[in-house]
């Protein structure tokens, strides 16, 4: 057990390492980095609900949330602070998704994710259509910011971002592995497996769930605002629910039992994504629909499953 | 609001209440039948309206009027094809798992069905208006409006309801697809083949998903996202009506289709809020939906 245990640490050093040099030998590849970092600490959100059984099909709107923070900020109020971006954001998706999850957490199952659904497709509509105060489907521009208070110039930007987003990665996944080792991290998956002996117990499982519900609301929003800082845009589409389906896509295809299978989830979803629709004309949706087949026939682990599973054999032989 | 502005509203509610019925009523009935949420309807709707234009344009210097068989050819085609690949080849590999992968497996499909539509009929707007202009327009009240809309897409309607009630509840093969739904393991005790009802069940709510696209061809200019539009909205009528519920389909489709038709004479910019703020406001109340029966909980 020592060994794999040792194992494990030193891939997600290398990966961690991997994640901070490449960018510097290939600098066009810093912000694609960025946007792997990002969208993995919204599913690390997905996969949280995945514990108990849950899937939201609506999550986009805590990403929105937080990057529509960012836009909001830069139409309103000038440019203004990355850090100042990343704690208005979470603590707006964080307080949505109290308000939101104090009513999805009532429901299970597949009325669990309609209503999550709906929730979403209302805050898209109003994105939309409230053209004077969101610039519409035009989405809105996020400029630039500064950084605890100094700015930067284009080049030496998209490294501090990539940085500070591999900094909030590593903290948050060690947060979310250590709540889901939790008690209430336990008791969350017995909402999956029995959740009548869980409230037997004593425990109420609608608050349970809250908690989990909340925290991963306040994931997307911090993945949300550094997705829009990187790409300088805050557009509806952000709160589509064809971006939801993204975010619950990569958490399947990294592995749910893991918080690690996020990233690796998210490597693969955004570099096929990039590849493809460089190298193969618009077939990027084609190749990531056939990916994703593949993977929840044949290895319904994902890929941190497929990982262990041929470490398994090979300690075996 | 004056009294013509009152009946346009209302024969738009109606047209669109149709369309919108045919695709939710397919996305219910499979739900019923299989557990499992279709997220790839939108695509079999907006397949079924690409493949019908593409064959109206093509029949229509022979004779316009065969571009009413080609609607209907069109979705067959679609239904059968479609929707007889995805059920065989990967729905039925997934019956009986967890239920985000069989939501996951459909939503590949979407993805799929999407980028495929865009690679065949491209990305600029396609318009095919032939059915619709062959058709005399009616005067109701003293408003004119095409009679393919307010007489052709509602009468498809309420035939596809009927027909629908009278396939489930007085054929053997309907009585089947019922007991299934049912209870799948004493079905299947009693010589039921699962599996065949299954199939036959998905391809007619593919069926009905691609008349829907068919007969919504001729009245919209066809543009890519048609149906990750159509997918959400189909949900929110079924979500609403509950799910696997055929009558209360066809009533909240015409709620909905009203609503939304007012709404966009009144307050045009919350047109598409509409669905959605009705079926936040009765899952909250309801979650089974204005017409589904209760569950009770299973320890």
């Amino acid at each position: 057990m020592a060994g794999r245990s040792s194992a494990l640490t030193w891939t997600l050093a290398a990966v961690v390492v991997a994640a901070g040099v490449i960018p510097i030998l290939i600098p066009s590849m810093a912000t694609l980095v960025v946007l792997i970092l990002a969208k993995g600490i919204v599913v690390l959100g997905i996969i949280i609900l995945l514990q108990a059984g849950q899937v939201s099909f609506g999550h986009a709107m805590f990403f929105a949330a937080g990057a529509y923070t960012a836009g909001f900020w830069g139409k309103y109020l000038g440019v203004g602070d990355l850090v100042v971006y990343l704690v208005v954001g979470t603590v707006f998706a964080t307080i949505l998704g109290l308000l939101v999850g104090l009513f999805v957490v009532r429901y299970r199952e597949i009325f669990f994710g309609m209503l999550n659904l709906a929730f979403s497709m209302v805050l898209w509509s109003l994105l939309e259509k409230m053209f004077h105060l969101t610039n519409g489907a035009d989405g809105m521009r996020v400029p630039r910011p500064t950084v605890f208070g100094m700015a930067f110039s284009p080049e030496n930007f998209q490294y501090v971002l990539l940085y500070l987003t591999l900094t909030i990665a590593i903290v948050a996944t060690f947060v979310v592995q250590r709540f889901l080792e939790s008690p209430t991290g336990n008791m969350l998956r017995a909402i999956k497996s029995n959740e009548t002996r869980l409230e037997y117990l004593g425990v109420s499982a609608r608050r349970i769930l809250l908690i989990g519900y909340v925290i991963s609301a306040a994931l997307g929003g911090i993945g949300g605002v550094l997705v829009a800082v990187a790409q300088q845009i805050a557009t509806p589409e952000f709160a589509y629910w064809t971006k939801s389906g993204e975010f619950v896509f990569i958490a399947i295809l990294g592995g749910v039992g893991n918080a690690m299978g996020a990233f690796a989830g998210s490597a693969v979803f955004e570099l096929v994504r990039f590849y493809a629709s460089a190298q193969l004309a618009n077939s990027w949706q084609l190749i990531l629909g056939v990916v994703l087949i593949a993977i929840i026939l044949f290895a319904p682990n994902g890929l941190i499953g497929l990982w262990k599973r041929q470490r398994a054999a090979r300690d075996e032989s | 609001m004056n009294s013509t502005l009152f009946v346009l509203a209302s024969l738009d509610g109606l047209s669109y209440a149709a369309l919108v019925f045919l695709v939710s009523v397919g996305l219910s009935l499979i739900f019923g039948v299989l557990r499992i949420v279709n997220v790839a309807h939108g695509s079999l709707y907006a397949f079924g309206a690409y493949l019908a234009a593409t064959l109206s344009l093509l029949v229509t210097p022979i004779s316009p009027w065969l571009t009413y068989p080609a609607l209907l050819v069109a979705s067959l085609v679609i239904g059968i094809v479609a929707g007889g690949l995805i059920e065989r080849l990967l729905l039925s590999r997934v019956y009986g798992r967890e239920e985000v992968l069989q939501l996951l497996i459909t939503f590949a499909v979407f993805m799929i069905m999407d980028n495929l539509q865009r690679m065949i009929w491209g990305v600029q707007p396609i318009y095919a208006a032939e059915p619709l202009k062959l058709l005399p327009n009616v005067s109701i009240f003293g408003v004119s409006y095409t009679s393919y809309q307010v007489i052709v897409l509602p009468v498809v309607a309420v035939l596809a309801l009927f027909g629908l009630r009278y396939f489930l509840r007085r054929t053997l093969m309907g009585s089947v697809i019922l007991a299934v739904t049912e209870d799948r393991e004493a079905a299947t005790a009693i010589g039921i083949n699962a599996q065949k009802v299954y199939l036959i069940t998905f391809i007619i709510g593919a069926t009905l998903a691609a008349l829907g696209g068919a007969l919504a061809s001729p009245t919209t200019s066809l543009v890519p996202g048609m149906g990750t539009e159509m997918i959400v909205l189909s949900f929110a009528v079924a979500a609403t009506a509950g799910l696997g519920q055929i009558e209360g389909t066809a009533i909240t489709a015409l709620a909905i289709g009203m609503a939304r038709a007012f709404v966009i004479y009144l307050q045009p910019e919350f047109e598409v809020l509409v669905p959605y703020l009705i079926m936040v406001a009765v899952l909250l109340v309801r979650p089974e939906g204005l017409f589904g029966a209760t569950k009770l909980r299973k320890i």
